[in-house]
C-alpha cells in the first residue's frame, strides 16, 4: 500500500515538474525563432530525416487501404467510392496518427537519446557553467522543429497514401481514373476535413515533441537511464497520439455533427 | 598537519584578495545524508588550489555549490566577493562568464568541431566578429598546443587532446576563476604531464585562480600552492606541498603513500564476516 503511495506521489510530481517544464520551454521559445538556424538544423534532423520512413510508409499505408478499400466497398456495388474513402481516411485520421506514432519513434526517440546522452555526457553541465541556459539553446530548438515538423509529415504521409492507393485502385484494378479523383475532389472539404487533420498533426506534434525534449533532459544521467528514457517516449508518445485522437475526434465530430 | 593557506585575507579585504570563501557550508542531496559537514575554505586569487579525497567524498559538490548548480542548506559561498546563494539568475549567469569550468571527461559538444567547441562561449557572450573569434579561437588552440587539431570532431580525440580541447575553452572568456574536474583521470603519463603543466601555466600566463579537484596526488603535489583533503564530508588536512609530504597524519600519509588500509577503511562498513557466511550456510 505504501508503495503505491509512493508511486502515486512519484508520478504526480513528475507530472508537476513536466507542466513546469513545458511552461519554461514556452518561455525560453523566443531563442530558437530569434536564432532560425538553431531550430531549421532540429526541423532538418527531426522532418528531413524521417521523410523516407513516413513517405514509403505512407505509399504502403494507401496502397493497403486501396485492395482491403475497393474489397470492401465492391460488395456493396461501391467500388467507384474508393476516392473519397482512401482520401477521408488519411486526411481525418490515418495520416496525423500513423505519421505520429512514426514520428515518435524515429524522431522523438533520437531527440530523446541525444539530449539523454548530452545529460550523460555533462554537456548540459558544461552549457550551464559556461552560462548558458540548455533550455534555450538546446531543448526549445528541439521542440519548435519537432512542432513543425509533425504537420508536414502528416501531410506528406497522407500525399503517398493517396497516390499509393490511386496505383492499386486506377492502374491495378481498373476504378475510373476520373471518377477516383472527382470524387475525392467532391467529399473532401478543406473545412472541417483537412483542417482537422492539420489540428491533429500539430497537436501531436506538440505531445511527442514535449514528451521526448522532456525524458531526455530528466533522464538518469547513465547508459541504463537513456535507454528507459527513449522507450518512456515512444511508449507514451504513441499512447499520447492515441489517447489525444479519441478526444480531438469526439470534439470534431461534435462540431460537424452541429454544422 | 595544518598551515594557514597562502596569503590570509582580512575580513574586511576579503573580497580583494580571496576568490573563493566558504565558510561552515553544510549540504547533502537529501536531509539526512549530509555531503559536505561543515566545510570551510579559502582560495586566495592568483593560486593554484587542489581539492583532495577519495572517490565520493564531496569534492566535485564543493565546485558545483562554488559555481552554483547546487545551494547550500548552511553556511556561505562567496566567489569573488559575492554570496552565490542570493544571486538572481542573471546574477549568477554573469558570474558564470567569469568562471570557466572544465569537467572530468571535457564534456565536449559532440555536434560541433574542436574549433567550434573553443568558439561556442565566444559567440554565444560576445559580438565580436568571426574573423576576430578565429584568432582568438587559433591562440587558445596553440596555447594547448592543438591547433592542428582546430577541425577535428571530438570522438577523434585521445582523452588528453580532449582534455586540453576542454581547457581552451574553459579559458576561452579570459576567465577569473577556473575549476578542474578530475583533470587527470584516465590520462597516459605523458598526457597527464602535459595537463598539469598547462594549468600551472596558465594559471600563472593569464593571472587566474585554478581550484582542481582530484585524487592524484603526486601530479599535484608538483603544480598547486595548497591541498585540502577532504573525508566523508569534513576538511581533515591542509596545507602546502612540502607540508604533505613531511606530514605525519595518518589520513595524509595513508592518502600520499597509497595504502589499501588505514583512516580509510578497505572495507565498507558491514556485520562481521563470520556472521554473514554462517547466515548463508543456514
Amino acid at each position: 500500500m505504501r508503495r503505491i503511495g509512493a508511486g502515486a506521489i512519484n508520478a504526480i510530481a513528475r507530472c508537476g515538474f513536466a507542466a513546469r517544464f513545458f511552461v519554461a520551454v514556452l518561455y525560453h521559445s523566443p531563442s530558437a525563432f530569434h536564432r532560425l538556424q538553431l531550430t531549421a538544423r532540429e526541423i532538418y534532423f527531426a522532418g528531413v530525416l524521417s521523410l523516407v520512413v513516413i513517405m514509403v510508409s505512407g505509399l504502403f499505408v494507401g496502397m493497403v487501404l486501396g485492395l482491403q478499400g475497393y474489397d470492401s466497398l465492391n460488395k456493396y456495388g461501391a467500388g467507384d467510392s474508393l476516392g473519397i474513402f482512401v482520401g477521408l481516411s488519411l486526411v481525418r485520421e490515418l495520416g496525423p496518427v500513423v505519421a505520429g506514432l512514426l514520428f515518435a519513434s524515429r524522431a522523438g526517440s533520437a531527440i530523446t537519446a541525444e539530449i539523454g546522452l548530452m545529460k550523460t555526457t555533462e554537456q548540459l553541465s558544461a552549457m550551464e557553467m559556461m552560462a548558458v541556459d540548455p533550455l534555450a539553446r538546446i531543448v526549445a530548438p528541439r521542440f519548435w522543429g519537432g512542432v513543425i515538423a509533425m504537420p508536414l509529415l502528416a501531410a506528406l504521409f497522407s500525399v503517398m497514401g493517396v497516390f499509393g492507393a490511386y496505383l492499386v485502385g486506377v492502374r491495378l484494378i481498373g476504378v475510373d481514373n476520373g471518377t477516383f479523383w472527382g470524387n475525392m475532389q467532391a467529399g473532401i472539404d478543406f473545412w472541417p476535413d483537412i483542417t482537422n487533420g492539420i489540428i491533429k498533426s500539430v497537436v501531436f506534434g506538440v505531445a511527442v515533441s514535449l514528451i521526448a525534449v522532456f525524458e531526455g533532459y530528466d533522464a538518469k544521467p547513465t547508459a541504463e537511464g537513456v535507454s528507459a528514457a527513449t522507450t518512456r517516449t515512444v511508449v507514451g508518445g504513441s499512447l499520447a497520439i492515441l489517447a489525444l485522437d479519441f478526444v480531438l475526434t469526439v470534439f470534431m465530430f461534435r462540431g460537424m455533427a452541429n454544422v | 598537519m595544518k598551515s594557514t593557506p597562502p596569503q590570509p585575507a582580512a575580513a574586511s579585504a576579503a573580497a580583494v584578495t580571496n576568490a573563493i570563501e566558504l565558510a561552515d557550508v553544510t549540504f547533502g542531496y537529501n536531509r539526512r545524508q549530509p555531503v559536505l559537514k561543515g566545510i570551510t575554505m579559502t582560495i586566495p586569487r592568483g593560486k593554484v588550489v587542489a581539492i583532495m579525497g577519495g572517490s565520493g567524498c564531496g569534492k566535485t559538490t564543493i565546485l558545483r555549490l562554488i559555481g552554483g548548480q547546487l545551494r547550500q542548506q548552511s553556511g556561505n559561498v562567496r566567489v569573488g566577493g559575492q554570496s552565490v546563494r542570493d544571486l538572481t539568475r542573471d546574477q549568477l549567469f554573469a558570474l558564470r562568464r567569469r568562471i570557466g569550468m572544465l569537467f572530468q571527461f571535457g564534456a565536449l559538444f559532440t555536434d560541433m568541431t574542436v574549433f567550434e567547441n573553443v568558439a561556442f562561449p565566444m559567440r554565444e557572450h560576445t559580438d565580436l566578429a568571426d574573423s576576430l573569434i578565429r584568432d582568438l579561437v587559433l591562440m587558445k588552440l596553440q596555447a594547448v598546443g592543438l591547433r592542428g587539431a582546430a577541425q577535428f570532431k571530438p570522438s577523434e580525440l585521445s582523452g588528453g587532446m580532449a582534455r586540453r580541447v576542454a581547457l581552451a575553452r574553459a579559458v576561452a572568456l579570459d576567465p577569473m576563476l577556473v575549476m578542474y574536474d578530475e583533470p587527470f583521470a584516465g590520462l597516459d603519463p605523458i598526457s597527464l604531464g602535459i595537463v598539469g603543466q598547462l594549468i600551472r601555466k596558465l594559471n600563472d600566463a593569464l593571472g587566474i585562480t585554478s581550484v582542481v579537484v582530484t585524487h592524484d596526488v603526486y601530479e599535484s603535489l608538483k603544480i598547486v600552492d595548497y591541498l585540502y583533503f577532504v573525508s566523508a564530508g569534513r576538511i581533515i588536512a591542509q596545507g602546502t606541498p612540502d607540508e604533505v609530504r613531511n606530514s605525519a597524519d595518518p589520513f595524509v600519509r595513508q592518502f600520499v603513500d597509497g595504502d589499501p588500509d588505514g583512516p580509510v577503511a578497505f572495507h565498507y562498513p558491514a556485520r562481521p564476516y563470520a556472521e554473514d557466511l554462517t547466515a548463508r550456510a543456514r
